[in-house]
Parts: C-alpha cells; sequence; structure tokens
C-alpha cells in the first residue's frame, strides 16, 4: 500500500484493449483509456457499445483477449490481488444472494478481503448506516426495493475501503429523489474521501452535472475522450424553444433567425455558441412579441452525444 | 507474506462459514432429507430383508450395510452441497462477489470443497446417530474410518465443484447424482459383498471407485472389506489430485463463470 500512497499517475489506464467473446463478437477493438486520480468520470455509450465490457474486464468479470489495464500503477496481470484490494464494484444487476440478509452480505464480502469479521461488522455498519439501511440490515436481500438493494451494492463495494469505484448504470430503474440522493453521497465521497469514481450511465443530464470528464465509446472503440466543458464547447448552436404569452396566427417576422414554429405560441429558434441572449430579446422587441419563457430543446450532452454515436 | 496468508485464511473461512450458515439454513432440504431416507433403508433393508438374509462376509447384514448407508450419504450431500451451492451462487451472479475479490482461485475452490465436506461429516455423524437406533456402531480402526470419510467427502466436492461450473441450468446438477452416483453407490457393494458377484462383474465393479471407499470405511468400522486398503487410499489421493487440477484449470480459464 505504500507503493500506492506516493503514485501520482492515473488511476485507471487502459491501452490496446480488446476482446472477442467465444461466439465471435468483436465487443472491444482498440480501447486506450485513462483516468485520473480523484476523477469523477462517465463512460457513455449506446447499449453493446462495450461499456459493461471494459468495465467487466477492469473488475475481473470478463477474460480480456488483448491489452493492457492497470489501476493506480498495479498491472492487472502482474499484480491482481493488489490492485483488485484497491477497486470497488457497482455492477449492473443485482449479483447478491437473495436469500441472505442485508448485514451478512456486506460482512461476507469484507471477509473476502481478509478483512476480520468485527472489523468487517464496524466497517459494514458505517456504510449501511450512511446509505440508510440500517433498519433493514437483518432483513434478508430479496425483500428491499430495487433502490435500496442499488444502495446495498454499493455498502458492499465500498467495505474494503477501496481508491477507485466502479458504478455500472447504478441509477437505472431508481426514482428521482434517490437517484439524486446517490449521487449527492458519491460526490462527497469523491471530494472529501478522494475516491476515484467511474461510472456508466444512459441519464446525460447526470453525466453533464457530475462528472469532470467524460469518454464516449461507440462500436468497441473510444470516440471521444475529454473533459465535460470542453466536450459541450465542442457544441456549435443548441436550439431554445420559446413560449409566447399570447398566440399568433399571423407569424411575427423575425429577421435573420432560423425558426421553426411549433404552434401559434410556441417556436424553437437555433443559435450560434456564443450568441448573446439580449441580442434575441432585441430581435423578438421589434417584432414585438412577448415571451413567457425560453428553455433549451434537448440536454446539451445528449445532442453531442447522438451525434457521436452515428458516425 | 504472513499478512498474505493470514487475508486468504480469513477469506477461506469466510467462504466456508458462509457454506455452512447456508445449509444449516436450509436444514430441512439438507440434513433431514438423509436421515428420512437413511432411517426407511435401515427398517427395509436391515430389519425387514436383513433378518432373512442372515449374515454378509461374516457379519449381520445390519451392520454390513450401516457403513455403506453412512458413505452413501456423505457421498451425496458432499456432492450436491457443492454442485447447487456454487451453481445458485452463478445462477444468482453472486460469484461475482467472489470475482471481483483479491481471492486466488485456489482459496475459491478451497472454501466450497470444504464446505462440501462439512455437510458431508455432519451427515455422515446424523445418519450414524440413526444407526443407533438399530444396531450397535462399532469403530474398528478410528484413522482409517475418518481419512476415507474425509478424502471421499472431498473427491465428491470436488466432483460437485466441476458439475457447477459446467452447469447451465438447474437440471445440470441432478443429471449426475440421479444417473451416475446413485447407480455407482447402489453397485458399490453398499447392499452387498463383491464375493457375490458373477467373476466377470467383479472385474467391472472394479471400476467403481465407490466400491474403494465403502469398503475402505467399513474397514474402519468393522474390520472387513473386499479391497486392500492400499488399493483405497491410492485411488481416493489419485482422484482427488486429478479433479483438483482439473477445476483449477477450469477456475483458471473462467468456465462457466468469466465469459
Amino acid at each position: 500500500m505504500s507503493l500506492i500512497e506516493n503514485y501520482s499517475g492515473p488511476a485507471l489506464s487502459i491501452s490496446g484493449l480488446g476482446k472477442v467473446y467465444d461466439n465471435g463478437f468483436v465487443a472491444l477493438k482498440d480501447v486506450n483509456l485513462q483516468v485520473n486520480q480523484g476523477d469523477f468520470f462517465a463512460l457513455l455509450g449506446p447499449n453493446g457499445a462495450g461499456k459493461s465490457t471494459t468495465l467487466g474486464i477492469v473488475s475481473g468479470l470478463v477474460n480480456k483477449t488483448q491489452g493492457k489495464v492497470s489501476l493506480l500503477g498495479l498491472d492487472l496481470d502482474g499484480d491482481i490481488y493488489a490492485a483488485k484490494r484497491l477497486l470497488g464494484v457497482v455492477p449492473q444487476e443485482f449479483n447478491f444472494n437473495q436469500f441472505e440478509k442485508v448485514r451478512d452480505i456486506v460482512v461476507t464480502q469484507a471477509g473476502y478481503y481478509g478483512i476480520e469479521k468485527k472489523e468487517a461488522g464496524v466497517r459494514a455498519d458505517k456504510y449501511l448506516k450512511a446509505l440508510g439501511l440500517w433498519d433493514k440490515r437483518d432483513v434478508p436481500s430479496r425483500m428491499l426495493s430495487g433502490g435500496m438493494k442499488r444502495r446495498l451494492m454499493i455498502a458492499r463495494a465500498l467495505v474494503h475501503g477501496p481508491k477507485v469505484l466502479i458504478l455500472d448504470e447504478p441509477t437505472a430503474g431508481v426514482d428521482i429523489e434517490l437517484r439524486q440522493s446517490m449521487w449527492l453521497y458519491l460526490q462527497k465521497l469523491n471530494e472529501e474521501e478522494g475516491v476515484t469514481i467511474i461510472l456508466t450511465t444512459h441519464y446525460l443530464e447526470e453525466a453533464e452535472s457530475l462528472c469532470k470528464n467524460i469518454a464516449i465509446i461507440n462500436h468497441g472503440e473510444i470516440v471521444k475522450n475529454t473533459s465535460t466543458k470542453e466536450l459541450l464547447q465542442e457544441l456549435h448552436t443548441q436550439t431554445l424553444v420559446v413560449d409566447l404569452i399570447q398566440a399568433y396566427p399571423v407569424r411575427p417576422d423575425l429577421k435573420a433567425l432560423t425558426v421553426t414554429w411549433v404552434d401559434d405560441s410556441c417556436f424553437e429558434v437555433e443559435v450560434n455558441k456564443g450568441t448573446a441572449i439580449n441580442e434575441l430579446f432585441e430581435v423578438f422587441n421589434d417584432a414585438e412579441i412577448s415571451v413567457s419563457s425560453i428553455r433549451p430543446k434537448s440536454n446539451r450532452l445528449e445532442t453531442l452525444f447522438v451525434d457521436l454515436v452515428r458516425k | 507474506m504472513l499478512a498474505f496468508i493470514a487475508m486468504h485464511r480469513i477469506a477461506f473461512m469466510t467462504i466456508l462459514m458462509k457454506e455452512i450458515r447456508r445449509f444449516m439454513r436450509i436444514w430441512q432440504q439438507t440434513l433431514l432429507p438423509p436421515a428420512i431416507t437413511m432411517t426407511l433403508y435401515f427398517i427395509i433393508f436391515g430389519s425387514l430383508i436383513g433378518s432373512r438374509i442372515g449374515e454378509m462376509s461374516g457379519i449381520s447384514y445390519m451392520s454390513f450395510i450401516m457403513p455403506g448407508l453412512i458413505m452413501m450419504s456423505v457421498i451425496n450431500n458432499a456432492y450436491s452441497n457443492v454442485s447447487s451451492s456454487f451453481f445458485s451462487n452463478k445462477f444468482q451472479r453472486s460469484v461475482e462477489e467472489l470475482l471481483v475479490a483479491p481471492l486466488p482461485n485456489s482459496v475459491i475452490l478451497t472454501g466450497f470443497v470444504f464446505g462440501g465436506v462439512a455437510r458431508g461429516l455432519m451427515t455422515g455423524i446424523i445418519v450414524t446417530m440413526v444407526a443407533l437406533f438399530f444396531t450397535d456402531v462399532t469403530v474398528f480402526n478410528f484413522w482409517i474410518l475418518s481419512s476415507v470419510v474425509l478424502l471421499s467427502s472431498i473427491l465428491f466436492s470436488l466432483a460437485g465443484f466441476i458439475n457447477a461450473l459446467y452447469a447451465n441450468k438447474f437440471d445440470d446438477v441432478s443429471i449426475v447424482p440421479t444417473f451416475l452416483l446413485t447407480p455407482l453407490s447402489y453397485l458399490g457393494g453398499v447392499f452387498f459383498s463383491t464375493d457375490l458377484l458373477p467373476s466377470h462383474w467383479q472385474i467391472v465393479s472394479q471400476f467403481n471407485p465407490i466400491l474403494y471407499m465403502v469398503n475402505g470405511f467399513r474397514y474402519g468400522m468393522l474390520g472387513v472389506s473386499d479391497v486392500s486398503l492400499a488399493t483405497c487410499y491410492t485411488i481416493l489421493i489419485s482422484l482427488i489430485l486429478i479433479l483438483f487440477f482439473i477445476s483449477m484449470r477450469l477456475l483458471n480459464r473462467g468456465k462457466g463463470i468469466r465469459p
């Protein structure tokens, strides 16, 4: 562990990673990726793009066909046990024994990491309390709601004190309130304890608001790997939805704006990146129309994501 | 190095205790059935039919079948504990808990195998207690008795583990006990001495590994056996080594658990 404390390189380094399944399906072609220590990182991609395979290889759940993976400088081929101690994994599917009690699941997992039962109990209690599962500690896991099961998997993944936490679609099927509280907890973990967080999600607005860096994978290849800020700057235009106070059966002249009317009291306007919103209102004032609200048509990252994966 | 060993010892004990907790939690499915089945065997074959058979190898029929029945329970329970538990872990994907942890495959294997051994031995004790209601239980040589039962339960736990690695559905873990283990047990000298078989069937029966286990155990209890002890131990140890290496090879390749 002392080696890790002085290590300042990337938390996760993947080079030339390839995976061909037994049925011949090429899941990963040549994945190269680096995630810095302390990062809150999103790996995005459509279904079947290779996200889960990539994270499965890093977690030890999938055999790789080729390439190198290292965690905090420890090569997964050479230092597999030391590397696994640094990693916590929250998979996409529920993968615990449905008949075991909640606390037993967490304590048992700590045992697999060589943690004595007494210490394992203390740690399990800490995470069950932090994740709001303390009242359910003696309940068989099958009795938990979907959101609670997700939190149980997070508690289980944290019990050995990992430096890197991988979450594969942790908010799938989780209601909004619970999703937000889960994100708050993970943000705290990232900011206060310095845990590097790598996640996949289909909720792109979450990736946009939470993650510092984003990689997009498609057809087994990384098609984009940059900071969230830089990624969003690549957007040249965005579409705004403008709601009007009154209906305009006769369309007013909006000069040079690219406008598409949705109905008599609502239109969409496409604006270039860097356009001051005041300029829009000058045009609206000249046309003598009263605006009641203005909002982006869709999530900005979603627009980029769709562009990139369609290429 | 010592810390490394200590961590793996804890991991091994964690798997073992989890396995013991599992079969104790569902004792109605794991420990009760062999007690009931063996009670019926003792009543029907030992008391009712056995009284008409008289002696076998110079001892009463009830005493003759007792070691075989105990061994049959040990073998079946060691096997089915590991095959059903590990397959259930695969089915529920909780095997991933083991795969993400820093566990050498040898620790995973020995943890499950000794879980099977624990259930085999516990069943053996229960069936022995049942037998006490029907006949006297004697111990001719404790060390032979305990070593044969231990090695046999290790061997069949390993076989159960390999079965679980290959199994894709629950039916696959019941095929081997139904179509292989039960016939081999019945033909393995549990109910008769191989001396009663025609000479060519005596030769065929020598290829049945259960024959050696039943006879080794019978020797430990009664001091009589159809086979030599040296052959019994050689076969047991050789098969354990072969199945251990097969299991490790399959685990290292990720057979059935890691695509």
